[in-house]
């Protein structure tokens, strides 16, 4: 007993004992830190992807907010039972085919009786939606009793003048005027001393940028001409040294480019310099009228429920262009200067079209409503009258016919090798083959579906059908799998139990083994299918990325599907297509996220403890 | 204690080995050889499982006994690659014949396992398992009585009685293990094959499971494996001895712990190796 304690302390005192103490204790300090550096490292990345995360929802719910509202204006219109129901037969055929559009138009242009000339009586029609009359139409078709009176009737403004109005076009400054102004009837404007001494510096400001965008130019111009010089001096000494006749010619046709080209740059700066120096004069001289061109910010004066583009400006006068005349030249009325950023030319918007919308803005008629149509529709080639509906049931069909397909089949498949199948080379093969499946690039399933079920089994295009059949082919490896994993994770004990009480296999199996895999399976499922919801590239090949308006009625019908939509938005030149763009992919990440919520929950609800 | 059973078995000694001869086994296993793929598990085993009595299978890890208990009810046919060789009888019929449906012969031939294995559901459908897949209760009251009496049987009944609808997983483990004979024996099979089924429970437990096999033994024939030699000689009356799949001795439990034949068994009961 004492040796087994003499023995068994030993170690403790004796000198190569505290020799590992100290080496441990050495090492510790290391060790320690290089877990908290791992621990760095861990932290470090989750941040990183969580700010990635954050920018990007940012980004997408700031850029794709704004499309579930849309701009819209009330307007008076008479509904004339002569224009809508001349006969007053009271019947909605006769009703529905009444000219709408010439109503909408007609009280539009009613609002603005100043506005003449074809041109901008088109102009100002087109900051309507062409989609405005059906809205006038479905008031009156869902109340008839209104025609007779005269409607409050609130229809869409076009994409332009939406985007205008949520400030995506350009920025717009409004200032209020000082003092007095007075008009005259042809549109010169006067009011204090310094009434436009604002806009006044903002031109000559805008003269010395360009005069600075003329100098830099001029710089340009001058180091081009430099090594033309140079080059000139090299051709000439080499037709001086040329010995032959051909290289003679090609030396003097070189030479005499070159020349060319000396005097293009030369004329061009001098037209430069030329610029430059008046730009520079003008810039800085404090006196005289300046003309604005379309290629600076736009000024616009509004009073008196009347707007006027400013062409010339001094410190106390401007000459303009009516754009919608005053109700009076009311002199003592309030007046401001509304400064557009953006010149004319870079924008789809005029002046006057602007001008005419502000004044809509200041009588009240215009205001921001939820954009039902976005949730109501199918697609359009107008972004205002343009919706998700029509994809949102593609996606539907489609999603419908694939997991009617993939869910019975995947688990079937998955049952019977991981139960029934018998573990030789061919099960080994087979099972080889679905996991390489998994890894197959998606548009290749697009491919397959293209050659065989549109080629070979003659499937209509554009159909959810095939779209289901091919994200079918697409997911079932991605549900054998987890299926497969489901049955591998029920204790074989389970099994055994049911077997020994003398359950015959399929009864094992589907009395006790499916019921514990299934919510894995299902999980399993949901993500399969969040993962179709999203894809693209295959349902590209069968022909679902056709421009589709039609609402789908069945997994036959021509349609496209949410992520193909987004796909042929962001492809989409207008403006207006930026913000459904993001918005429909707001769409699609609410429902991934509330499917993939569904995996999660329906997995924590079934999980079974053993 | 040991003078007591050195007596008794003293007395029994010399008829003992052939009344094992003559008695009506209920299965008997004759030259019987497993092969898992290439690897032979079992060589050659006679074995006779005496009815109405407790035969214990011992022997160190790996030596077969579980191997050999599992082709008592065809537990193996699961198994890819086992292969069976030899004869194993159950009341003269080939339990091994093509004839023979194999759901029938677990009904008949009923199983517990090592660790108690209930399925995750409630009690009372554990134990109503078996009689409903077999048919053996034609309404409700019937299966009920099915029921009531085989949990008395298994002595759990009082313990569960008051909550039949909850799951079985929420039992103790020694709970578990009885629902699992109870659940076992609803469907009154001729014999139980017990696979170590006290080797995840505590002591007492243990006794309680070991109490019940004895009472059990009225109306079952039991085959039990287990690692305890002392639960072997506590509970069964006949002990096979096995070792590296060989069939050492087979016996008297009496004679088996106090007198074996064959130098091996005296040093796998003494604790030399195993």
């Amino acid at each position: 007993m004492t040796d087994i304690t003499k023995n068994g302390s030993a170690p403790l005192g004796a000198p190569g004992h505290q020799g590992i103490a100290e080496v441990v204790a050495k090492g510790l300090k290391k060790r320690y830190a290089a877990e908290r550096r791992f621990r760095m490292y861990g932290l470090v990345a989750i941040g990183l992807a969580l700010l990635i995360l954050l920018v990007l929802f940012t980004t997408i719910i700031s850029n794709g907010i704004g499309a579930f509202f849309q701009s819209k204006v009330t307007l008076d219109v008479p509904l004339e039972v002569s224009e809508i129901d001349p006969d007053q037969t009271g019947d909605l055929d006769v009703i529905g085919k009444a000219n709408y559009r010439g109503l909408v138009f007609g009280s539009l242009r009613a609002d603005f009786p100043g506005v003449s000339g074809r041109s901008n009586r088109r102009a100002l029609t087109g900051l309507l939606s062409s989609g405005s009359d059906f809205e006038l139409r479905s008031i009156v078709l869902d109340n008839p009793d209104l025609i007779g009176t005269t409607v409050q009737a609130q229809v869409s403004l076009s994409d332009d003048a939406d985007m205008f109005l949520k400030g995506n076009m350009t920025d717009v400054e409004v200032s209020a005027g000082d003092g007095t102004l007075a008009m005259t009837e042809d549109g010169v404007l006067s009011g204090g001393v310094y009434a436009f001494g604002n806009v006044f510096i903002d031109v000559k400001a805008e003269f010395a940028r360009k005069a600075d965008e003329a100098e830099n130019s001029i710089a340009q111009n001058q180091r081009q001409l430099g090594r033309i010089d140079e080059e000139l001096a090299v051709t000439a000494s080499r037709l001086e040294n040329a010995d032959d006749e051909a290289q003679k010619t090609t030396y003097a046709d070189t030479l005499r480019n070159l020349e060319t080209l000396k005097a293009n740059v030369n004329a061009s700066l001098e037209k430069l310099t030329s610029d430059a120096t008046d730009f520079r004069t003008r810039s800085q001289s404090d006196a005289g009228e300046e003309t604005l061109d379309q290629s600076m910010p736009s000024y616009l004066v509004v009073t008196n429920d009347g707007v006027f583009k400013i062409l010339t400006v001094t410190r106390d006068k401007v000459t303009t262009e009516i754009v919608s005349p005053p109700s009076s030249l009311d002199s003592s009325a309030d007046w401001q200067i509304v400064k557009l950023q953006t010149p004319e030319t870079d924008r789809r918007l005029t002046d006057k079209q602007i001008g005419w919308l502000h004044l809509m803005q200041d009588r009240g008629q215009i205001e921001s409503a939820i954009n039902s149509a976005f949730f109501t529709t199918g697609d359009s080639r107008e972004p205002e009258l343009a919706g998700i509906w029509g994809a949102a049931v593609g996606s539907f069909w489609t999603l419908m016919v694939t997991l009617v397909l993939s869910f019975p089949i995947g688990v079937m498949a998955a049952v019977y090798l991981e139960e029934f199948a018998p573990k030789n080379k061919w099960t080994d093969l087979i099972e080889v083959n679905i996991n390489n499946l998994a890894a197959v690039p998606s548009i290749v399933f697009g491919l397959l579906g293209l050659a065989v079920f549109l080629n070979v089994f003659g499937l209509p295009r554009s159909a959810p059908v095939v779209g289901g059949l091919v994200l079918t082919l697409m997911t079932l490896p991605t549900i054998i799998i987890a299926s497969r994993a489901a049955l591998k994770s029920v204790p074989p004990s389970i099994r055994e139990a049911a077997l020994g009480m003398g359950a015959s296999r399929i009864q094992a199996m589907t009395h006790h083994v499916l019921p514990l895999a299934l919510p894995g399976m299902l999980t399993g499922t949901i993500i399969g299918m969040a993962q179709a919801l999203g894809e693209t590239a295959p349902l590209l090949m069968i022909g679902m990325v056709a421009f589709i308006v039609d609402i789908p009625g069945g997994p036959t019908d021509p349609a496209t599907v949410l992520p193909v939509q987004i796909f042929l938005w962001a492809d989409a030149p207008e403006r207006a297509f930026v913000e459904r763009t993001s918005a429909a992919i707001m769409v699609l990440l609410g429902f991934l996220i509330t499917m993939n919520m569904a995996a999660v929950f329906l997995r924590k609800k079934f999980e079974t403890r053993w | 204690m040991s003078d007591v059973t050195m007596a008794e078995k003293d007395a029994e000694n010399t008829p003992k080995p052939e009344k094992v001869v003559q008695a009506d086994p209920k299965m008997m296993g004759r030259k019987v050889s497993v092969f898992y793929g290439e690897k032979q598990a079992l060589f050659d085993v006679d074995i006779d499982i005496v009815e109405k009595q407790v035969t214990a299978l011992i022997g160190p890890s790996g030596c077969g006994k579980s191997t050999f208990l599992r082709c008592l009810n065809r537990m193996n046919d699961v198994i890819d690659g086992c292969e069976v060789k030899g004869s194993i009888t159950m009341d003269d019929g080939d339990i091994y014949d093509p004839t023979v449906d194999v759901v029938q012969l677990r009904a008949r031939v009923g199983m517990v396992f090592q660790k108690p294995n209930p399925f995750p559901k409630s009690i009372y459908e554990n134990v109503a398992y078996g009689p409903r897949i077999h048919g053996l209760a034609s309404n409700k009251a019937e299966m009920d009585a099915v029921v009531e009496s085989s949990l008395r049987r298994a002595s759990i009944w009082d313990e569960v009685k008051d909550r039949l609808d909850q799951p079985g997983t929420g039992l103790s483990g020694g709970q578990q293990q009885r629902l699992c004979i109870a659940r076992a024996i609803a469907v009154e099979p001729e014999v139980i094959l017990m696979d170590e089924p006290c080797s995840a429970l505590d002591p007492i437990a243990t006794a309680k499971i070991e109490e019940l096999i004895d009472e059990l033994r009225t109306n079952f024939t039991i085959a039990i494996v287990t690692h305890s030699m002392q639960q072997a000689a506590r509970v069964s009356q006949k002990t096979a001895f096995f070792h590296l799949g060989n069939l050492v001795e087979y016996g008297e439990t009496e004679t088996l712990f106090t007198n074996p034949s064959d130098e091996r068994t005296q040093g796998y009961i003494t604790g030399r190796f195993g």
